[in-house]
């Protein structure tokens, strides 16, 4: 194969990825434009608010789309991959609080904020660096990488799988959570890291920063989704595949089934990580609760939903199930809890393959009618023919 | 077939040699002193009662199961007891599961690909593509295994008997010195059953193959020697004729 069908196979038997994906791009563009070149009030318009909306969204699909690499491919069910968007995000947080200099409420040039309130003297050596934007960037990579490499190294090389795996993963995440929430670990304790004031020298609060920001988690999402269907339409993608139903064959046909493990699992941290950093800018604080292990569930309801082992079915339930949150702890704060456990039954128990799971079944269908349909017009056509 | 140890060149005695092997699981003996001295090029079959050790005794081949004490030697020199499973299978010794293990969810095609001789780095799979040369390995296999017009089917949708013989594929393409084929015919009609000898006579005239099975008649078409396990070490040895009319063997398999 040459370097241009690599990229061929990026495209070929994916019309639902190419579908929303566009979808995703229109939106991405469309919103931010709307915001700010439409006057407020006029029929184009689109509030701060919902372009906003839009954005986290975005980026909670990127997360879904990283979780849906390791558990929809490769049968690795991470209970905690919430952790690793908060860390990105806290990662990128850092930076935002270096941004603030003297203008916090203290007004103190070397410290934020909560180690002023906490009588601290000096910046932390973990706190280093983060005045500059590249070192920041890098954090947003390695601090979940490292964390999933040296986690996932533990965890397969003495084969822990299944049901166990997720366990602890879900105690990665919540033991995170307990030291975030403490003053002394050095991170805002229980307000986490807020009160940005810019990003790059550009305010953080007004209208064209977030556009941006909402553009480039539109097109953040496409690139991961890009770079996750090169690695699954591989043969490293049937590999994966193959360790999800049959450890034990690849291990006897020879395949390292822990190393591969091992790069998927840092890979899909990575992206959850990044996800995480472009989502604090845009909700303006770094939480942690973020790291709550209810957050890593609802992920998992995302993919579930949407549809395992597609990729596009992932940004597919990312998507309608944030917007549903959204709107209904707006509208009927009460009931968004029922809905969410209504929705997590009735997946398991009528759509086992989620929406996309439906929507390929669909298409196959289709394609066995149009097929018999035109092997009937070829039947008709050749019996005209004879008579 | 003739095989040179690459250490030092000179012909290899046994491919597999067992000695005074034993593996107990919790106070029991699943493999008491077994030894076992397999030739390269050799088809050899092992029968023997449920319980007998057949199972554990590949296990400890495979690298799955470590043993208590004793000796198992690959090419003579390499102790693969100081080895993985991962690192067994590249050294040459193919496993087929009594279970047919195949991958359901890929296409018959892409079960062989993936069992394909080759490196198994990540990189490499990554921007892996198959050359001329291994797609007429891939071609040359589905004729062997009878499966040429699957090729494109899901391996979910085979019948029990062509997932068996797509998995011997499977092994065969990995081009191992060794295959360890457990209960192949397990489930089979007469007519598959002796499709598989076949096969497995076919695959072991350029491969050593080591035959785990508990059907008679399948055992007599594969017309090679034959051990014959119980309670974990080898009861007797020679052609089936041999064994059969050995009265220790009879007894075991006929009951006291």
């Amino acid at each position: 194969m040459t370097n241009n069908s690599m990229i061929q196979r990026l495209f070929t038997n994916d019309p639902m990825g190419r579908a929303v994906l566009g979808l995703v791009l229109a939106l991405g563009i469309i919103f931010p434009l709307c915001n700010v070149l439409a006057p407020e009030g006029s029929f184009f318009h689109i509030s701060t608010f919902t372009m906003t909306l839009l954005g986290k969204m975005l980026c909670f699909a990127i997360l879904a789309l990283a979780l849906d690499l390791v558990w929809g491919y490769c049968g690795i069910l991470s209970l905690g991959h919430g952790a690793f968007f908060a860390l990105g995000g806290y990662a990128m947080g850092m930076y935002l609080m270096r941004q603030i200099g003297d203008r916090g409420v203290y007004g103190n040039p070397e410290l934020p904020d909560f180690m002023v309130f906490l009588n601290w003297d000096a910046l932390p050596w973990y706190w280093m660096g983060f005045d500059n934007f590249g070192f920041a960037l890098l954090m947003v990579v390695l601090a979940p990488g490292l964390l999933a490499f040296v986690f996932g190294w533990l965890a397969f090389r003495s084969r822990v799988t299944g049901v166990y795996f997720s366990i602890i993963t879900q105690a990665l995440t919540f033991a995170l959570m307990q030291m975030f929430f403490m003053n002394k670990f050095g991170f805002g304790g229980n307000n986490g890291l807020t009160d940005f004031k810019d990003i790059l020298g550009f305010d953080i609060q007004s209208d064209a920063t977030r556009s941006v920001l909402v553009f480039l988690a539109a097109v953040v999402l496409c690139i991961a989704y890009f770079v996750c269907r090169f690695i699954v339409s591989s043969k490293l993608g049937n590999v994966l595949v193959s360790i999800r139903d049959s450890e034990s064959r690849m291990r006897f046909l020879g395949y390292r089934v822990e190393h591969y493990k091992l790069l998927v699992f840092t890979f899909s941290a990575v992206i959850a990580g990044i996800a995480g950093a472009i989502y604090v800018p845009l909700v303006g604080a770094a939480n942690p609760s973020e790291f709550s292990p209810i957050n890593s569930i609802g992920i998992v309801i995302w993919v579930a939903l949407g549809g395992r082992g597609t990729l596009y079915g992932a940004i597919i339930g990312a998507l309608v199930i944030s917007y549903a949150k959204s709107f209904f702890t707006t509208s009927f704060p009460d009931l968004w809890l029922y809905i969410l456990g209504g929705l997590f039954v009735v997946t398991t128990m009528y759509l086992p393959t989620g929406i996309a799971g439906k929507i390929e079944e669909y298409r196959e269908r289709k394609n066995a009618r149009s097929q018999t349909e035109f092997e009937a017009a070829l039947n008709a056509s050749t019996s005209e023919v004879n008579s | 077939m003739k095989l040179v140890n690459s250490a030092d060149q000179h012909p290899v005695q046994s491919l597999l040699y067992m000695s005074g092997v034993t593996k107990s699981f919790d106070g029991f003996k699943a493999i008491n002193n077994l030894s076992l001295d397999i030739a390269p090029g050799e088809l050899r079959a092992i029968i023997g009662p449920n319980g007998a050790g057949k199972s554990t005794m590949m296990d400890i081949i495979t690298g799955k199961t470590k043993p208590d004490t004793g000796d198992v030697k690959f090419k003579d020199t390499i102790d693969l007891t100081q080895h993985d499973e991962a690192d067994i299978a590249n050294m040459g010794i193919g496993r087929k599961f009594q279970k047919p293990t195949v991958i359901e969810s890929l296409t018959v095609w892409e079960n062989l690909d993936l069992a394909l001789a080759g490196n198994r780095g990540i990189w490499q799979t990554l921007f892996f593509t198959l050359s001329s040369k291994q797609k007429d390995k891939i071609a040359t296999t589905l004729e062997l295994i009878g499966l040429s017009d699957k090729q494109n089917d899901t391996a979910a949708n085979l019948s029990h008997g062509q997932k068996q013989w797509l998995e011997i594929g499977m092994l065969f393409i990995q081009d191992p010195q060794m295959l360890l084929v457990d209960e192949p015919a397990g489930g089979m009609t007469d007519a598959e059953t002796m499709e598989t000898a076949r096969l497995l006579k076919e695959i072991s005239k350029d491969h050593s193959v080591i035959v785990v099975e508990h059907d008679m008649d399948f055992v007599r078409a594969l017309d090679c020697r034959v051990t014959v396990l119980h309670e974990g070490s080898v009861l007797a040895e020679g052609s089936l004729e041999k064994v059969s009319a050995d009265p220790k063997v009879i007894e075991v398999y006929l009951g006291r």
